[in-house]
């Protein structure tokens, strides 16, 4: 028997598609999307540092840039998504220190690290807008 | 011969990637070190915000907010790449195009570290 068939029809395990989505799945989904977007996101921070390294007129123009309504919705979206990834953190070393595996305390975790972001966030923005 | 090493000297470095745990050590060390930086530096930001060139320039200057952010580059920028690698080893299957993303992975993020670095340096050295 050709070992190159045998390689072709080897079943595979299932993957997302047969599970139904349940939210301790989604927060580890998450995890993983905010933690990519964080990646990409780092171009700002040095557009930002370069920019400001380069001289007053640059840092004006990233100071523009960043203070544009849609520039303030990508910030938004930024800390939104080190919020969750940083809570989502928290969360791996609590299980690191094996605790916290129980379906109750995985699900009350789940649920925190959503609410804690979002709320971390708004709050974060409050503070933004009363110290200007 | 008798091998006089113990059963974890004889295994260890045999792993698939020749490294151990050494991955998941580093992430986890970033990852402690990022709660109090990223904290830090969230809070620099909203201090920072609207402010002008010199306020801004004075801010950076002073030695332990430098030293703070160049860690919360070098740090983040390296869990980073931490995070990516295994993002792309769970995604992509054939052996060139995960080679290729490797490569770029570790290209990028260095990169990102050391433009976002040497500008906090020369604006901390007041260049």
């Amino acid at each position: 028997m050709a070992n190159a068939d045998l390689k072709a029809n080897r079943p595979l395990s299932p993957h997302l598609q047969v599970y139904r989505l349940i939210l301790t799945m989604l927060m580890s989904i998450l995890h993983r999307i905010t933690g990519a977007g964080l990646y990409f996101g780092t171009v700002l921070v040095a557009f930002w540092l370069v920019a400001a390294a380069s001289g007053p007129e640059y840092y004006e123009f990233a100071n523009a840039v960043f203070g544009s309504w849609f520039g303030r919705l990508v910030l938004f979206g930024f800390t939104w998504a080190l919020m969750h990834h940083m809570l989502g953190g928290l969360r791996h070393f609590i299980w690191d220190m094996g605790r916290g595996f129980k379906l109750e305390a995985a699900n009350w975790m789940a649920k925190a690290t959503i609410i804690g972001s979002v709320s971390l966030t708004i709050l974060l923005w409050i503070i933004g807008y009363m110290v200007r | 011969m008798t091998d006089m090493r113990t059963p974890l000297g004889r295994v260890r470095g045999l792993g698939s990637a020749k490294d151990g745990t050494m991955h998941f050590w580093r992430q986890r060390v970033t990852a402690v070190a990022n709660v109090f930086l990223i904290t830090f530096f969230v809070f620099l930001i909203i201090s920072l915000q609207g402010a002008d060139y010199q306020t801004f320039v004075a801010t950076m200057q002073n030695p332990l907010i430098s030293v703070l952010m160049l860690l919360v580059i070098l740090v983040g920028c390296y869990h980073m790449k931490l995070g990516m690698q295994v993002i792309i080893e769970d995604y992509v299957h054939s052996e060139g195009m995960k080679l290729m993303a490797l490569m770029g992975n570790i290209f990028f993020s260095s990169f990102i570290a050391l433009a976002s670095a040497v500008a906090v340096l020369k604006i901390s050295f007041g260049g």
